[in-house]
């Protein structure tokens, strides 16, 4: 099978590479991209662990063939950080220790700074619904959802 | 070598904080890895084969196909796993696990392996492999199974612990009994009398990271292997035995663990990847599919128990009885057994008698899960006690303070209990608002209490004092939630330093000794002891070196707050020495500074706790929502509170998606027709209320600061806290877990609670 | 002199004795003498065997030292998730 060739803004860099025409978003980011931030927990859409956003969208990168990338602004958690600065929902999951394994933690960061980037006042059933897509085994989501508040309001500027 | 373990009852300064755990960063910016983030130059792509039957002899393989397919550089099969397991039953069991030797014991059994140089070429070879099957009768259900005219799992298998010795092969491998006093004697003497039967299936731990490894073998007999583990020196002992490899030359690193909960303390497709790269030559990357998960490595058992329980009006339990069926999979575990010791760990029996069965079906091989055995029997207890709380109009919370175990209680599996927390955490609950809030129409409230061993072991901790005076820990147990942190607290807490002033790594197999498996809740209890250990056997040589720096007794030297000081009025001039100024001098005053430490790390605490639980049913669909949850558990001391909620939350979330949802679900076919997280579905965010907790400390006397083990109680009452909550909603007693919408609605129309 | 108690899984092995009484200042003592007077015991001591002192369950230390009085239980050795 031939290759197909691909341009994207990924973390706002201009990336290229070649994969196969079947291949998914989620094997190219991390066996042809070398960033493995994003996981697979189930290769089939169910579990959240491999979630990028795809020009403002919250995807399964599993879900996503890599050739679809064409043109396309990706953003992985390996781009969340701003240089050492760790975005708001960085700093709230270490501090409301929202993370054990931590395996789901990148998928969960990038579906929550999808919601916060298009609602900054979620409520918590908001938090809930919008991250049901995300598996969690560990925690039990409490300690997610109230990183997630907590970072939305850090970001309107309330005092937590 | 002895170590004083005894409970010292001091004030703590790092203890019981809340710092942020030293792997955040790493794993908040995706550069954490896991088990399938690494990679070997050469290293090739792993695929298993599996068996599409679940009972199958194997008559012929043949690989040669799949051998000439392009890129392809090794096939395996049973021949290349040769048995040297000496005689050892278990370790076999473990081996034909891996790769089916002779009969395909399931849906899912690995039959044979492919390792290639990319997955397209692997799947392609996977596909040329030609296997014929003889298919035999399958049984998947346990009762069914356990029957006489049950077609046979293992026809060497006669039921063991009974006597005389049966004359017939059965599933049944085995027979175990507990208990004390008179039954029959105690049912006699009760004015009321609950008997009913109970069901739970089968149920996944659900962790989100599949199994995932990478093995490299060397023509010299050396390995190495990366892989996601609870137990990397357990891995290296088992694999080494599989392969014949000398323990010395086969180095495991763990990976950090994306979950475990038991299901990562048996050993599935790495002796299989250590198989294909010695046959290949090169590195092999083995990672499971979510499919492959489901159907081959370890769920929980499927179980058929029958509960009896006698009390008197005044609310006195007199007799006990529970009879217990655990399915193991197709070899023999001792899961009922496990069921049969917990059933009735809670309370303070006359006369008590359990009897576990374990039963034998074509299903994967039953692994640990998070408590393992004890959720299911608390479900069956603990919905009888609560029907029985009723029928003799007692506060079901009061019921059981009446007869809870307490310190001298002889416990239902044998020995006398020490200080524990069932009573206080019923009356923690019993005082608690959750207890009195209001609840609407068509809620109902329940609560249980669940019990959990915890256990010990074989610890082995280094601690290294660096000439800054920053402390480098490195562990032996694997950080499953949070360990690292808690760890780098008891460091900093014994040697008085900062908390940032320690960092803690979970070292592989090569440069540290031997540590069991991270399992039974023992990760914290038992790397704390030995982290203690060797901060005081570190103190010892900071003691010396400031003596010789002084040029005093060592006897004149005592440790206080992070010093160094000289004891006696000859010596009042000189200041204390601090960790780093010792340090800072180390290169001449003997070298490096460092703390060993080995140890068995017996005297973990019991555990106990109860759970209170709101929900509200749909009459209409049968669906349960759960509408408010508190956990009440006995930590002895948590050491780092967030991650000690975080067990307590997040065991009882896998037991809500138990009670409510998840379940193996297999076809006529005895194939699992659920294998994805989409039909084998785990609570998602939108199903759950905020967890809350309370945590009680019970000091556990036999750990210097009082820690028990938390991680695996919480997944035990949640099944019978839901259920009696659904009772008290509907007015229907759910038998048979999960108590999904359609069993709610045969109930509620007149079914019997299935 | 220490009174063991068996679990019902070694009661068949030790001449159906439930419990045992052995003149042992440590678990290590124990055992060794177990062995010694029921042979059948030997393969369930070195592989199953946990041993709970007064409530206590101690799955490999040995070393532990019994008092006369002591509550000992043989209890099997178990997995933990």
């Amino acid at each position: 099978m031939a290759s197909v060739s691909v341009s994207t803004t990924l973390n706002t860099d201009e990336v290229e590479f070649l994969c196969q025409a079947d291949e998914t978003l989620l094997d190219v980011l991390r066996n042809r991209l070398g960033l493995m931030g994003a996981k697979e927990g189930c290769g089939t859409g169910d579990c959240g662990a491999c979630s990028v956003i795809m020009d403002g969208r919250v995807v399964c990168s599993c879900l996503v063939l890599g050739a679809e990338a064409q043109g396309k602004t990706i953003e992985t958690i390996e781009g969340m950080a701003q240089g050492s600065e760790l975005h708001p929902l960085q700093k709230k999951f270490i501090e409301h220790a929202a993370l054990q394994c931590g395996v789901c933690t990148p998928g969960f960061l990038m579906a929550a700074k999808a919601l916060l980037d298009a609602n900054p006042s979620p409520t918590e059933e908001e938090i809930r619904f919008w991250l049901a897509g995300n598996l969690c085994r560990c925690t039990g989501y409490d300690k997610i959802v109230r990183a997630v508040a907590d970072a939305a309001a850090e970001m309107r500027g309330e005092a937590s | 070598m002895s170590f004083d373990a005894e409970f010292r009852n001091q004030q703590f300064k790092s203890v019981g904080s809340r710092p942020l755990r030293p792997d955040g960063i790493d794993k908040v910016t995706g550069r954490a890895r896991y088990g399938a983030d690494f990679n070997m130059p050469g290293q090739l792509v792993g695929r298993v084969l599996r068996s599409p039957h679940a009972h199958a002899r194997i008559v012929r393989i043949d690989t040669s196909r799949a051998e000439a397919v392009k890129g392809v550089k090794a096939v395996v099969t049973a021949a290349d796993l040769p048995d040297l397991t000496n005689g050892d039953a278990e370790l076999l069991h473990i081996l034909d696990n891996c790769m089916a030797r002779t009969k395909a014991l399931y849906d899912g059994h690995a039959v044979a392996a492919v390792a290639a140089i990319d997955a397209k070429a692997a799947r392609e070879a996977l596909k040329l492999i030609e296997i014929e099957y003889e298919v035999l009768p399958h049984v998947v259900d346990v009762d069914a199974a356990a029957q006489s005219d049950a077609p046979l799992i293992d026809e060497t298998l006669f039921t063991g612990g009974v006597e005389p010795k049966p004359a017939k092969p059965s599933n049944v491998a085995n027979r175990s009994e507990f208990g004390h006093g008179d039954v029959d004697a105690g049912f006699a003497q009760a004015d009321v009398i609950v008997e009913r039967s109970f069901r739970t299936e089968q149920a996944h731990q659900g962790y989100i990271e599949p199994h995932a490894c990478v093995a490299s073998c060397n023509p010299d007999g050396t390995a190495d292997m990366w892989v996601c583990t609870q137990g990397h020196f357990v891995y290296r002992q088992i694999c080494a035995d599989l392969l014949g490899l000398e323990v010395s030359k086969l180095r495991v690193t763990s990976s950090e663990i994306g979950g475990g909960f038991g299901g990562k303390t048996h050993v599935w497709a790495e002796p299989v990847a250590l198989a294909l790269s010695r046959k290949a030559g090169r590195p092999v990357k083995l990672v499971m599919s979510r499919d492959e998960v489901f159907r081959a490595s370890g769920p929980t058992s499927a179980t058929s128990i029958d509960v009896k329980i006698g009390a008197r009006k005044d609310g006195t339990i007199t007799a006990a009885v529970a009879h217990l069926r655990y399915t193991n999979g197709p070899y023999p575990g001792m899961w009922a057994e496990l069921g049969a010791m917990t059933s009735f760990a809670c309370y303070d029996l006359e006369n008590v008698k359990t009897v576990g069965y374990e039963v034998l079906v074509n299903r994967p091989k039953v692994a640990a899960y998070r408590a393992p055995s004890a959720p299911m029997a608390a479900f069956a207890v603990e919905s009888a006690i609560d029907e029985l709380a009723g029928k003799i109009g007692m506060d079901p919370v009061a019921f059981r303070i009446r007869n809870a175990a307490k310190e001298g209680t002889k416990s239902s599996y044998g020995p006398v209990y020490g200080p524990i927390g069932i009573g206080p955490t019923l009356e923690a609950a019993q005082s608690h608002p959750h207890m009195s809030a209001p609840l609407g129409p068509n809620q109902g409230r329940g609560m249980a209490c669940g019990f959990w061993f915890n256990f010990g072991g074989q610890t082995c901790t280094d601690l290294n004092v660096n000439a800054d005076g920053t402390v480098t820990l490195a562990v032996g147990t694997v950080d499953v939630g949070g360990s690292r942190a808690s760890l780098s607290l008891i460091a900093a807490e014994e040697l008085g330093i900062a908390y940032d002033d320690v960092k803690a790594v979970v070292a592989d197999t090569a440069t540290l000794g031997y540590n069991d498996m991270t399992d039974g809740s023992r990760g914290t209890f038992s790397s704390s002891m030995a982290t203690i250990s060797a901060a005081r056997n570190a103190i010892d040589v900071m003691r010396h070196r400031a003596a010789l720096t002084w040029d005093i007794p060592v006897e004149d030297v005592v440790w206080e707050d992070g010093h160094a000081k000289a004891r006696g009025e000859n010596y009042g001039n000189l200041a204390p020495l601090s960790v780093k100024d010792i340090a800072a001098e180390s290169g001449k005053t003997g070298g490096p500074i460092a703390g060993h430490s080995e140890l068995v790390a017996d005297g973990a605490g019991v555990s106990f706790a109860t759970h209170i639980c709101d929900v509200e049913v749909d009459p209409e669909t049968g669906a349960t929502r759960i509408i408010r949850y508190t956990v009440i558990q006995d930590a002895g001391k948590a050491v780092h509170p967030s991650y000690v909620e975080g067990q307590y939350q997040g065991g009882a979330a896998q037991g809500i998606g138990w009670a409510l949802n998840e379940e193996y679900i297999y076809g006529e076919d005895g194939r699992l027709q659920n294998p994805g997280f989409l039909d084998y579905r785990i609570p998602v965010c939108s199903d759950l209320p905020m967890i809350d907790t309370q945590i009680l400390e019970i000091p556990n006397p036999n750990h210097p600061y009082g820690v028990r083990g938390v991680g695996e109680t919480s997944i035990v009452p949640p099944l019978a806290a839901i259920g009696n909550a659904i009772s008290n909603a509907v007015g229907v007693r759910m038998s048979h877990i999960p108590m999904s919408p359609p069993r709610i609605r045969a109930a509620l129309d007149g079914g019997a609670g299935s | 002199m220490v009174e063991v108690t068996l679990w019902g899984g070694l009661v068949p092995l030790a001449e159906n004795q439930k419990t045992i009484t052995v003149e042992a200042g440590t678990v290590r003592e124990l055992l060794r003498k177990l062995q010694e007077r029921y042979p059948g015991l030997k393969s369930a001591i070195e592989n199953d065997v946990a041993v709970v002192v007064d409530g206590v369950v101690y799955r490999d230390d040995r070393s532990k030292e019994l008092a006369a009085d002591a509550e000992v239980f043989l209890m099997r050795r178990l997995a933990g998730g």
